[in-house]
């Protein structure tokens, strides 16, 4: 007899699932017949109000699109107003940005450790990693004075400098961060659980990543070595030596041995912007927001995030408003088309792991 | 990989060292409170003393978290709405974009961020008033440096002093299309200058569209209540810019050099007109007489031909303008912008008859009775004398007459060292005209070069020209030679005193002080004062006269309902934009008395 399909709605609230959004899975026993993913629990109209709004007011939306991982956002907000608007940024802004940027890496990949062992009930390595991910926030909260919406880089630079002895505390925190590295390697990756639970699982497979526009980790996790730093290098990423590593595996396993290297790639990046930065001014002031207009024209920008290229398109009519602003991030596509494409013979308690391992953010779906 | 992974297993296991520590962000809470960092973005709090209620924090909210209300105990007044902040906590993003803006920096985010009540108002905060101790606790500030607000304006281009003395060409040369844009896009819009300006000009609208590089509409704004903006623009005593929200950590935002910007796109009286492009109504068949051609007398004209109205106005001097016109050097306001701005008031069908004096060549019975209105802008044509002895020596005169002659072309004698007693505009401008003539001028001014009433950028540009100050003298005696021509003027050196009553600090004279400064020239610039010679006796008492003013209502209406009466033969603070103000306030009197 043919076992009949029974339909498992997974979210919109699930611990499972990053954001609220639902994947309708169809499984027989066990097993993923088909999936699709319903969207639309969390839309905020991010930007449309933004067309609304003016340009500086628009910068403070952009930590919304991303909560845990809401730098790369207002990165590339800054740096599309820049582009349109002609704006030099200091270089010491720049440097400032970088570090703002690797910090978030390295605290969106502790939230990650927490999410993708979560998701297989290996739960001491979340309280870990967020526990740690917390001395990151206790950075920004000093530097930014917001420990999760910063609202720190506008267009022009950064809202304000260094405080002092900041670089001292990052510098301690990086280092005492390396060391609990050795510990998460210890209770996770040398973990036969998580090992099995990974290996094998949810790969994607290397004929349909351009097709899906796959990026970030995962495409790297399929050993392709792509990452806007290096394609195409902003603020002072040309300056900085670091790697770009690349697994072949191309699933849940060679992703997180993905990120637990750029966690180290980011810990090296930090130090050398420490090294380098030069002093001077951190931000060219903008005219006064009520009456800034940026001239007619557009611009797309992107920027490599924890979880892959963010790209963000701005249209500016001439005046006060933007007259369009588009955001697309790493999830649009991994956790839409591509879970979609890469569920079916998945085992249903694998969907939530291979749903952390894309890189899935609801938020950033819906715009 | 076997089945069971003996490392895979054990590793894991040293986890267990961690067993029994403390946790990571624990530590003390819940029983201590923990410390936000020095930049934290917590609960507002605003210090209510510095605040001027400009509502630029509730603008710049993009979550319309912030309404401006009134407080128990904070009043408006000038250069302060009254208004302060109250923040929907509810709807806070704590962005802190409010802070960024403050130009006052009175608005700061603290290091508070734990509140816990039972009230669920209490998601309305009123920063300042429901933590008046969060003064200790601010974090998130707005320094000079870090503000958003642009205090430092753009100077503007001007004739060097050296240059300036060898003619009568304008000092100001105005700022070009980049530099108005740049200026206006200073201003934050918050209105209070618009509160304080007698006129209420559209402050903030004319200067957006200025900063949105629309200066048509500017004008047509700045037209909708003053038809003599130029002249404004030149040389309004803007008060607007004394209260400027920006002022209040920087330089106020130039408004009276935006307006002149503005005003000066439209070259031409024709092309004012096709600018403004003025709705006139169809003629209602009342008339309305006007007596002078001042300021207010043009305003009410102007605004009473827009409305239908037969509009005359007699002007007893070949020019209309009245003191604009004879009591400003044309280096600050040349001939032909006034004519351009007058031109303009005539093309919409004002009748202006000049050269004809009420009392003298027209009555005032025949006025009265010919317009179904009367409204009389007469002004202050005199001058007080200075009133020491020796007053009528030759070559002492009053300034504002000296004024009036030069700028009728007539020549007047005042050899090469000209002394100018007072410390006003009309003393400044006499000095710096007698500058031109090459003389040595010397401005003696009975109290401190900072109480002077003139306006700040006029005595800088005075100095600029090699004016000479002499704060606290008292002028005591003219001398004067045998034929009765002035030599010199004696004075008292003075010491200011404070005033019991908590006015400002009088000037109270030294005995055997006595100083002479040698002089061919003594021109008084203390005052000026009214001549209502034109009215019959039956009229003088129906129309009261009180001080040496007009008395009016509210309405400019005086003690007899058919005439009305405005500008500096009514109001105390005797400047253009005050008589413009009159003027205006005057038309809509008149079309509502005339509408009945």
């Amino acid at each position: 007899m043919r076992e009949k399909a029974t339909t498992i709605y997974l979210g919109p609230q699930h611990p499972g699932i990053t954001g609220n959004m639902m994947v309708r899975l169809k499984v027989i026993g066990d097993t993923i017949v088909s999936a699709q993913t319903e969207v639309g629990y969390l839309h905020r109209a991010f930007e449309k109000l933004q067309e609304r709004r003016n340009w500086l007011q628009g910068f403070t939306l952009m930590c919304r699109f991303c909560v845990p991982e809401s730098d790369p956002m207002e990165n590339v907000y800054a740096r599309s107003v820049e582009a349109i608007d002609g704006r030099e940024v200091p270089e010491r802004g720049k440097y400032i940005r970088v570090m703002v940027l690797e910090l978030a890496r390295i605290a969106t990949q502790l939230m990650w450790y927490a999410g993708q062992n979560g998701s297989l009930g290996l739960y001491t390595m979340g309280q870990w990693s967020i526990g740690d991910r917390d001395y990151i926030l206790d950075l920004f909260e000093e530097l930014t004075g917001g420990r999760v919406y910063h609202m720190y880089q506008w267009p022009g630079g950064v809202r304000r400098d260094l405080p002092e002895g900041f670089t001292d505390k990052v510098l301690r925190t990086l280092d005492y961060l390396e060391k609990r590295l050795k510990d998460y390697d210890d209770l996770m990756f040398a973990n036969s659980i998580f090992q099995k639970r990974t290996q094998g699982v949810g790969i994607v497979p290397k004929e349909n990543i351009i097709e899906h526009g796959v990026v970030g980790p995962v495409l790297r996790g399929a050993g392709i070595r792509s990452d806007i730093r290096i394609d195409e290098p902003y603020e002072v990423y040309d300056k900085l030596d670091f790697e770009i590593p690349t697994q072949e595996g191309s699933d849940i396993w060679a992703r997180a041995l993905v990120r637990r290297a750029e966690v180290h790639q980011s810990i090296r990046i930090i130090r050398q912007v420490i090294d380098q930065m030069p002093s001077g001014e951190y931000f060219n002031k903008f005219p006064n927001p009520l009456k800034w207009i940026v001239p007619a024209g557009d611009a797309y920008v992107r920027v490599e995030s924890g979880r892959g290229e963010v790209g963000f398109y701005a249209v500016s009519d001439g005046t006060i408003h933007p007259r369009r602003m588009h955001l697309r991030g790493a999830a649009y596509v991994h956790a839409i088309t591509l879970l979609e494409s890469i569920l079916p013979g998945q085992n249903i308690a694998d969907v939530s792991a291979i749903m952390n391992s894309l890189g899935t953010c609801a938020p950033e779906i819906e715009r | 990989m076997s089945f069971f992974d003996l490392q895979g297993t054990l590793k894991p296991l040293t986890a267990l060292k961690q067993f029994g520590k403390k946790p990571h962000t624990l530590k003390d809470i819940p029983w201590k409170k923990r410390e936000a960092s020095d930049r934290y973005r917590g609960l507002h709090f605003n210090d209510l003393d510095e605040c001027i209620g400009c509502g630029n924090c509730s603008t710049i909210c993009q979550n319309a978290a912030i309404d401006m209300i009134h407080l128990e105990g904070i009043e408006g007044k000038k250069g302060d709405s009254g208004l302060r902040p109250r923040v929907d906590n509810g709807r806070c993003c704590w962005c802190a974009l409010c802070v960024e803006v403050c130009p006052t920096g009175s608005l700061s985010l603290t290091k508070d961020y734990i509140y816990v009540t039972e009230d669920p108002d209490a998601f309305l905060w009123t920063p300042g008033v429901d933590n008046p101790d969060g003064a200790e606790r601010k974090s998130f500030v707005s320094d000079k440096d870090h503000s958003l607000n642009d205090f430092n304006r753009i100077p503007m281009p001007e004739l060097e002093g050296k240059e300036r003395v060898k003619s009568f060409a304008e000092v100001v040369l105005g700022y070009n299309e980049q530099q108005a844009r740049e200026e206006a896009s200073r201003c934050i819009s918050c209105g209070i200058c618009t509160e304080v300006c007698p006129d209420h000009m559209h402050i903030p609208e004319y200067i957006n569209a200025i900063a949105s590089g629309n200066d048509k509409d500017a004008v047509k704004i700045i037209y909708d209540n003053n038809p003599l903006p130029e002249m404004c623009g030149k040389v309004c005593t803007r008060r607007c810019e004394d209260v400027c929200a920006i002022a209040t950590r920087g330089d106020s935002v130039a408004i009276r050099w935006l307006k002149r910007y503005a005003t000066e796109t439209a070259a031409t009286a024709d092309l004012t007109h096709e600018i403004v492009n003025p709705e006139i109504k169809e003629a209602n068949g009342k008339t309305v007489g006007i007596i002078g051609a001042g300021p207010s007398g043009l305003t009410a004209a102007y605004y009473l031909a827009l409305r239908g109205y037969d509009v005359t106005i007699y002007e007893a001097s070949a020019k209309a303008g009245g003191a604009t016109m004879y009591g400003i050097p044309k280096y600050r306001l040349p001939i032909e912008s006034l004519d351009k701005q007058i031109g303009y008031i005539q093309s919409i069908g004002v009748k202006i008859n000049f050269n004809t004096k009420v009392g003298k060549d027209i009555s005032f019975k025949e006025i009265y009775d010919k317009y179904d209105t009367v409204f009389m802008g007469v002004g202050f044509p005199d001058a007080w004398p200075l009133g020491v002895d020796g007053d009528d020596a030759k070559g002492s005169m009053q300034a504002f007459r000296y004024l009036y002659m030069i700028n009728a072309g007539d020549k007047v004698d005042i050899g090469d060292k000209v002394v100018v007693v007072g410390g006003g505009n009309v003393a400044i401008d006499a000095a710096r005209v007698s500058r031109r003539f090459g003389a040595e001028v010397t401005i003696l001014y009975r109290r401190r070069v900072a109480d002077m009433p003139a306006d700040w950028e006029e005595i800088e540009g005075a100095e600029d020209e090699g004016v000479h100050i002499i704060p606290q003298g008292i002028p005591t005696k003219i001398h004067k030679d045998d034929k009765g021509h002035v030599t010199g003027i004696e004075y008292l050196k003075a010491k200011m005193v404070a005033d019991d009553k908590g006015g400002r600090p009088r000037p109270v004279a030294i005995e055997g002080s006595e100083t002479i400064l040698e002089a061919t020239a003594v021109m008084a610039a203390i005052g000026q004062m009214g001549d209502y010679s034109f009215l019959p006796k039956e009229f003088e008492d129906k129309i009261k006269i009180e001080r040496g003013r007009f008395v009016v209502n509210e309405k400019q209406q005086t003690g007899d309902p058919k005439v009305f009466a405005g500008g500096d033969a009514v109001n105390r603070t005797a400047d253009a934009i005050s008589a413009i103000a009159d003027g205006f306030r005057a038309c809509k009197a008149i079309d509502e008395y005339l509408s009945k």
